[in-house]
């Protein structure tokens, strides 16, 4: 599998304020983001964001309301103008880029999927997921042709004709992401995509992404709060605190391995026997136990794997990938995984 | 003598002010010298300029302020026609012509084209019949004239209005700075009472051209579609707006595509403000020769005719019944088309 770099952010700074110059050299020499909102009056958005972001992979940024997301994303197809640091997009630095090569880059490069959809209510449906085509200039009729394919892909047949009013939430987010593969970029920006949905529709919505990609291969940027989401669909996970990333890397190993109180917190909760998959907790090695009750695949999740073994903690399984053994799993291995990494007294959820 | 006398007394500027020529004396002075009695605080006069014209007749009289504009204006004047005359011209073409068309098209064609107008516009039929029904009845009391004239000044002014007024609004909507600047000018088209500015413009044209109350009722008019333009593109839903850059629309296409069409409800609703108020106008501009119901009204009032003032007045409350009916059944139409 190729770890071609799509997308590398360098040392990127946000602040907001009247003289984010001053105010930078301040945050550089230490200061946080509450002293520098209390002394100096700028607010500090994103502070030193270093991300790299694969190409054909999922890479969800994730965080509270408040910790630069958002911003952060916009910094990619330069919604919002950083105030430090270097975005790269195929070799190229974007910020260094005119306003036609930005243009460009966001009318051929990257697409966009927002939280609150953003279609335009006077256009129908089909005009909608056309519009990144007729927006570059192409013939109206290649464009809806193009647009209508897409609409069906996302699942959404015979509402060509309608206006987004009449579309349920969920509807309307499906042409969202339809408009944004019809601009046929190698690069899709998510922001919060599903927050807005109930969570029935967001698992729907969740599934037909993850089944999009698989045929696309997109390199798709997710912003969420929602770990739940955020863990089903990351290849790399990054977590935003307050503008900085608190740790960055694959969700299993940050799962296991959570290196910030604050993410300790944060994962406290979740149903760790769905996340956590064979492969971050088994012991690698060619061994062949006594007990071996089977072989399970390697990308297998916890939870599927008790309900194979129907709770007996005694038998071991083999893990295969791709028709070889990588590994041996002990089923008292997997209840220890399970059993979540404690949150230190006096943790940071006191103080929420 | 006057009451500050000890002012320029004191200050030693009486050879300054002059020789006091008493050959002029206020009733209020004669009475008081009549009476004996000086002046005492309670009768104490605010030192304006005409009280310290009294006292110093260096001192230019509040008479002198406003001959003063007077006499500046009509230095100014003849530069100003030389450059607004034949801008304005047009404006007095497409008067005379839409007066002359509504004027010279029989009514058995009028009726008809106004009322397929109407079903354009709002695509009821209920409305047409409405509409039809008023501008029968205006007819049948002979007022179909009056009502046609006022109709046809309605029409080429508030198309002028929205002709300028969604450029002015959209500009603005762009430009804080230009929206500071044009705020002020609006309100005070708006505070002015209309009386006023037809004095200027009766100085700058000849009562005989049609253009004098059109320009009247453009300044007054136009104010709502300026300032609802540009509230209506500055309320454009902000995601949407972005969502447009995120997919790299140009200024332009953003404009057309999306704020302009956004907006249109909200424009609509200045267009049909500015029909209303181009409607009051017109009232008031048949001081100034403008033809129409308004000249009935004046009438009304001149000769004390009550009941031409009263059967007019509601030849114009017709009028602006089927112009808001209409305007607001399209906007109606718009706001449906896209929530």
């Amino acid at each position: 599998m190729s770890q071609e770099i799509k997308i590398s952010i360098q040392h990127l700074y946000k602040i907001f304020g009247d003289d984010p110059e001053t105010a930078i050299e301040h945050v550089r020499a230490g200061t946080g983001k509450a002293d520098l909102l209390e002394q100096y009056a700028h607010v500090l958005g994103l502070q030193d964001i270093n991300v790299d972001i694969v190409a054909g992979k999922i890479t969800v940024i994730m965080g509270l309301s408040g910790s630069g997301k958002s911003t952060l994303i916009r910094h990619l197809n330069r919604l919002i103008e950083p105030t430090a640091g270097e975005v790269i997009v195929d070799g190229e630095d974007v910020l260094a880029y005119s306003e036609e090569q930005l243009r460009q880059l966001r009318r051929e490069k990257m697409s966009m999927v927002f939280q609150k959809f953003a279609l335009l209510p006077h256009r129908t449906v089909l005009e909608n997921a056309a519009t990144p085509l007729i927006v570059r200039g192409e013939d109206k009729d290649s464009a809806t042709e193009e647009g209508h394919k897409w609409l069906e892909r996302v699942g959404l047949q015979g509402n060509d004709n309608q206006h987004p009013h009449q579309l349920s939430g969920g509807m309307q987010q499906r042409v969202g992401i339809a408009r944004a593969l019809t601009s046929n970029s190698d690069i899709m920006l998510m922001d919060e995509a599903f927050s807005a949905l109930d969570p029935l529709i967001r698992t729907d919505m969740q599934d037909l992404l993850l089944e999009l990609q698989q045929e696309l291969h997109k390199t798709i940027v997710f912003i969420t709060h929602d770990l739940d989401e955020a863990l089903k669909l990351a290849d790399h996970l990054v977590i935003l605190k307050d503008g900085y990333i608190v740790q960055q890397g694959e969700p299993q190993e940050i799962l296991l391995h959570p290196n910030d109180p604050y993410i300790i917190d944060f994962i406290s909760d979740i149903n760790r026997a769905r996340v956590l998959r064979v492969r971050s907790v088994m012991d690698q090695g060619k061994g062949k136990p006594d007990n071996l009750a089977g072989d399970v695949d390697a990308d297998d999740n916890l939870e599927s794997l008790i309900a194979k073994s129907e709770g007996d903690t005694q038998i071991c399984y083999r893990v295969m990938s791709n028709g070889k053994q990588v590994g041996v799993l002990d089923m008292k291995d997997l209840v220890k995984a399970l059993v979540p990494t404690s949150a230190p007294e006096g943790s940071e959820r006191a103080s929420y | 003598m006057a009451t500050y006398d000890f002012i320029f007394d004191s200050l030693g500027l009486r050879s300054w002010c002059g020789e006091k020529t008493d050959a002029t004396m206020s009733m209020a002075d004669l009475l008081r010298s009549r009476s004996g009695q000086d002046l005492t605080i309670w009768e104490l006069p605010f030192p304006s300029l005409d009280n310290l014209h009294d006292a110093c007749p260096a001192i230019a009289q509040t008479r002198g302020l406003t001959s003063g504009l007077e006499s500046g204006f009509l230095t100014v004047k003849d530069s100003l026609q030389f450059f607004l005359d034949p801008i304005t011209q047009p404006l007095s073409w497409l008067l005379n012509g839409a007066l002359a068309t509504f004027d010279t098209v029989p009514w058995w064609l009028m009726i008809p084209a106004l009322l397929v107008v109407v079903f354009i516009a709002s695509k009821s039929w209920k409305l047409v019949s409405l509409v039809a029904s008023f501008i029968l009845f205006l007819a049948f009391i002979d007022h179909y004239d009056y009502a046609m004239q006022t109709l046809a000044i309605i029409f080429v002014c508030s198309f002028i209005c929205v002709l300028f007024g969604v450029p002015i609004g959209i500009a603005m909507s762009r430009s804080d700075g230009l929206q500071r600047g044009i705020i002020p000018v609006l309100d005070m088209l708006q505070t002015l009472p209309p009386f006023v500015y037809l004095i200027p413009l009766i100085f700058l044209f000849s009562v005989t051209e049609p253009k004098l109350y059109g320009i009247a009722i453009i300044l007054y008019a136009i104010v709502p579609v300026i300032r609802l333009t540009n509230l209506g593109i500055r309320l454009v839903d902000k995601d949407v707006i972005e969502a447009a850059d995120a997919f790299g629309m140009t200024d332009q296409q953003k404009l057309y595509r999306v704020q302009v069409p956004l907006a249109l409800p909200n424009i609509m609703a200045g267009v049909n403000q500015t029909i209303m108020m181009s409607l009051a106008m017109v009232v008031i501009a048949s001081l100034v020769s403008a033809p129409g119901l308004g000249v009935l009204v004046l009438r009304g009032i001149r000769n004390l005719e009550l009941g031409v003032g009263l059967v007019s007045g509601l030849g114009i409350v017709l009028l602006a019944i089927i112009l808001d009916r209409v305007t607001k059944a399209a906007l109606a139409r718009v706001n449906t088309s896209q929530q």
